[in-house]
């Protein structure tokens, strides 16, 4: 019998029970830890795939990407025990994006560039690292990365650790021996592509995505094969219909999402090639319909008036069949963006009653401001409701899917345009949401931040002199520039929220069985709410800013534990690293304006916390 | 003096941005840095980045290097010392198309394809691609992006490229990657400077070039200067010699009417 030291335990006798049983984790679940049985749920909602329950095998925990575990030892009576049990350094002082994965009893941690993947031994005393595996990735790619050089993490399939690297590999690491199983280049990145974000693994399928949509990049998702790491097909965001995986099965809701070569004719001459709709966020998956969901950035160039049209697919959410990548249907929420609103935020997919019928649903916090509710079968636009102040558009039409624009906050060449909000950072970045089917709520980490796209001065960039528009980025009305809200989805409505005077909310959620949400500050406070309330029930000061995503699971002693990264970076949070000046509000792309305080209120870190009751 | 003169010269520069730098210092950037170097008698070090969207602030704004050549005299947030060359930006086409376009507004670019450079995430415009925009011809514009690929000789010189292999009409270009990239051009090409536009006269098509240092940088920018007035002739030699087109600058033009 494998020995083991109870480090992680008070109740060692559990973890010998446990090990005895052949069972590591979740005592009384299945060796998955992952279950759709969910205590204490709503009546009539229904997840459509199984959350996590002792481990964390994915990046959002299940593939409706909920981010819910139904694990309740930590809950609303206990949490004011919460302790910290184990600290890991990754050594890298950048952005700590994206959460660790647990496996068994290993926990798994991608580190920022250059990307080294740390396996991490729950069994010994002090979070011991069993083995660091290092992809040696490309320097140039730190060069051509737009928003500091995060990871956003890793997937669990077929005994291997799968993730991305910044210069555009897949690689799949034994999640054994920390031996490489294979390596894929999916990208270049010397045409300014990288990627950033964490793969899901579909039916032994690997879906990857791109960035680089302000280099001009072609965006795209990548589907490998998980035993082999060769690539099966290739969806590009722009293009023919043939390059964009559209055929006879393509059914889109709303006319104007149909056509033929949309994805050509919707841009100047050849521009699709360089036109973004880049694939760096979160992918869902339903198994019962065989869909994949995501979200495409926003087109290139930045410069609006440089590619009139539609800019397609651009700003779309799509849904597709994993094995062929063709397309099922596509909504493009918002033509021609001119305001940098990447719509890659991730697709909740829940089935629950709406207006009075069952219905498939997919709910999607928007950069735009909008939550954003869907028929996941169809494509039917379903409700489009602000969660945060919005400008620059009125409201969204739901019998054409149109967005109704506000013509007065248009930005235009040689004229200057105020109080643009949300502003380029969105009223949500890519961190995502949690929901929880015990409260029906969505549990948003939201900004109110707003812009100014003012005057123009010369500028210089390869050899070239030119005229450049400032953007300035400052906290929208309300006097507040963080929100935690929590998002009643039945009623379209704002239930409570948690305001934060200084900062975004830049960190994603993770919603419990023991009723308490849990979420991080930029200024390094991490927090446990309690779900229906939104009382503050315990919070603790970490190291640096949180810009990462909370998990929970089932250490081999039976009991369970809460981690986050503290790690400032990502891209409003690049401010707070030393080489970005904050005398220049234009700077940081623009958001130095709204992030003026960060250094004062944090450093850099590269912490993984890990806590217990 | 003295002490500045013991000091190498730090240069942040681009390692792959003919005519004006490369790793191997064959831009005329690199000779003008080598000459004023040996006037000062010292020698310059390099700080190689390639001119992206981050390359002030990670070269000038991180402090490993302390002067940026070729900046318009007119940009922000910089101190600049006195401009050294000013250029225009240009029409290229190839000489057997006997085009002959003399200005924005000439009726022949409304059939003609027009290429330009893009320069992605700078959110910016290039003023004559700017005014082509407002006179309608947006529909007319190829984009070519001004960084290529990394691995890519010359990115910038993709847009000349396709001049000569007729995959566009006419290219707009700033003029020293014209003039540079058209000497080297397998059939004759024509470089013509792009007049002002009188229906936008707030877009200038013409820029005075500076050598870019830290607003708190004074005295490398006075020990500059002098270089300059000193080197002038010098340096206008080197461009001569790299083909860039370069205007008179208001500076010269105020000093020849004072003679």
């Amino acid at each position: 019998m494998k020995q083991i030291n109870p480090v992680l335990c008070r109740h060692s006798v559990l973890a010998i029970v446990a090990v005895a049983s052949g069972l590591v984790l979740g005592q009384n679940k299945a060796g998955s830890g992952a279950t759709t049985d969910i205590p204490g749920a709503q009546p009539n909602i229904h997840l459509v795939a199984p959350v996590a329950d002792g481990q964390w095998t994915m990046p959002a925990g299940d593939y409706g990407n909920t981010r819910y575990s139904p694990l309740d030892q930590i809950n609303t009576t206990n949490i004011h025990n919460l302790h910290v049990v184990g600290e890991v350094s990754t050594g890298v002082l950048h952005g700590h994006e994206g959460s660790p994965l647990v496996v068994g009893d290993t926990l798994y941690v991608v580190t920022p560039f250059p990307d080294k993947l740390m396996a991490i031994d729950l069994t010994k005393p002090g979070l011991p690292v069993k083995w660091t595996f290092n992809p040696n990735p490309d320097n140039r790619a730190v060069g051509v990365a737009c928003c500091d050089v995060v990871n956003r993490g890793a997937s669990y399939a077929d005994g291997n650790i799968i993730y991305n690297t910044l210069d555009d590999h897949t690689v799949a690491v034994d999640a054994n021996t920390g031996k490489l199983a294979w390596e894929t280049q999916v990208g270049d990145v010397s045409k300014g592509e990288t990627m950033t974000m964490a793969p899901v693994v579909v039916n032994n399928i690997v879906l990857v995505g791109n960035s680089g949509g302000e280099l001009g990049v072609r965006g795209k998702l990548v589907a490998l094969d998980a035993h082999s790491g060769k690539i099966l097909w290739t969806a590009y965001s722009t293009g023919p219909d043939s390059d964009v995986r559209i055929g006879p099965d393509f059914h889109p809701y709303y006319a104007k999402d149909r056509g033929t070569d949309l994805g050509v004719s919707t841009w100047n001459p050849d521009q699709w090639k360089m036109g973004g709709g880049t694939v760096w966020g979160w992918i869902s998956y339903d198994p019962e319909l065989n869909l994949i969901y995501y979200g495409t950035g926003n087109p290139g160039v930045w410069n609006a008036d440089l590619r009139p049209g539609d800019n397609k697919w651009s700003v779309t959410i799509w849904a597709r069949n994993p094995e062929t990548g063709m397309a099922k249907w596509a909504y493009q929420i918002e033509p021609h963006d001119g305001f940098d609103y990447d719509e890659i935020m991730e697709n909740v997919l829940v089935d629950m009653p709406w207006h009075g019928q069952m219905r498939k649903l997919l709910i999607h916090p928007g950069r735009t401001g909008f939550v954003f509710v869907l028929d996941r079968e169809t494509g039917e636009l379903l409700s489009a409701q602000t969660f945060e102040p919005v400008t620059w558009a009125k409201g969204f039409d739901l019998k054409t899917g149109k967005v109704e624009i506000n013509p007065d906050k248009q930005t235009h060449y040689g004229q200057t345009t105020r109080d643009i909000c949300p502003s380029s950072t969105g009223a949500k970045e890519f961190v995502p949401s949690s929901f929880s089917p015990k409260t029906g709520y969505l549990y948003i980490p939201a900004h109110n931040t707003c812009m100014d796209f003012e005057g123009e001065q010369v500028n210089y960039i390869a050899g070239t002199p030119y005229i450049g528009a400032r953007v300035r980025m400052y906290p929208g009305p309300g006097g507040y520039q963080g929100e935690f809200i929590a998002w009643d989805v039945a009623t379209e409505k704002k239930v409570w929220s948690i305001k934060d005077g200084s900062f975004p909310i830049y960190s994603g959620v993770l919603t419990t069985g023991g009723d308490v949400a849990f979420y991080g500050t930029m200024d390094g406070w991490f927090r446990a709410v309690d779900d229906r309330t939104g009382k503050i029930l315990w919070q603790f000061k970490t190291a640096s800013g949180i810009v990462g995503n909370p998990m929970t699971f089932v250490g081999p002693d039976g009991k369970q534990y809460v981690a986050i990264y503290s790690g400032i970076g990502g891209w409003m949070g690049a401010v707070a690293l030393p080489w970005i000046s904050t005398d220049d509000p234009y700077s940081g792309l623009g958001t130095v304006g709204a992030m003026r305080g960060i250094k004062a209120a944090t450093t850099p870190g590269s912490m993984l916390y890990v806590f217990s009751e | 003096m003295a002490a500045l003169a013991a000091t190498p010269l730090r240069v942040c520069a681009d390692p792959n941005n003919l005519p004006y730098s490369n790793r191997q210092q064959q831009g005329f950037e690199n000779k003008i840095v080598e000459l004023i170097a040996r006037d000062m008698g010292t020698h310059a070090t390099y700080y190689w980045y390639p001119q992206r969207g981050s390359f002030f602030k990670q070269t000038l704004g991180s402090g490993v290097c302390d002067l940026v050549m070729s900046v318009p005299s007119t940009m922000p947030s910089l101190a600049v010392t006195q401009p050294y060359y000013r250029s225009s930006y240009v029409f290229i086409s190839r000489r057997d198309r006997n085009l002959h376009i003399q200005s924005i507004e000439d009726p022949q670019l409304r059939k003609l394809k027009i290429g330009v450079h893009v320069l992605g995430d700078e959110d910016a415009s290039l003023p004559p691609v700017r005014a082509l925009i407002r006179h309608g011809l947006v529909r007319n514009l190829v984009g070519f992006s001004i960084f290529g690929t990394l691995d890519e000789t010359n990115p910038p010189a993709d847009l000349i490229k396709a001049v000569e292999d007729r995959k566009v009409d006419v290219a707009v270009a700033w003029g020293p990657l014209a003039g540079y990239f058209s000497r080297h051009s397998s059939v004759p090409l024509v470089v013509v400077p792009i007049p002002d536009d009188p229906a936008n006269p707030e877009l200038p098509f013409q820029f005075s070039i500076a050598i870019g240092v830290r607003e708190k940088d004074r005295a490398l920018q006075q020990t500059l200067n002098t270089e300059l007035i000193r080197l002038h002739p010098e340096i206008q030699r080197i461009l001569r010699t790299y083909g860039i087109p370069a205007m008179t600058l208001p500076s010269e033009a105020a000093r020849s009417m004072e003679n």
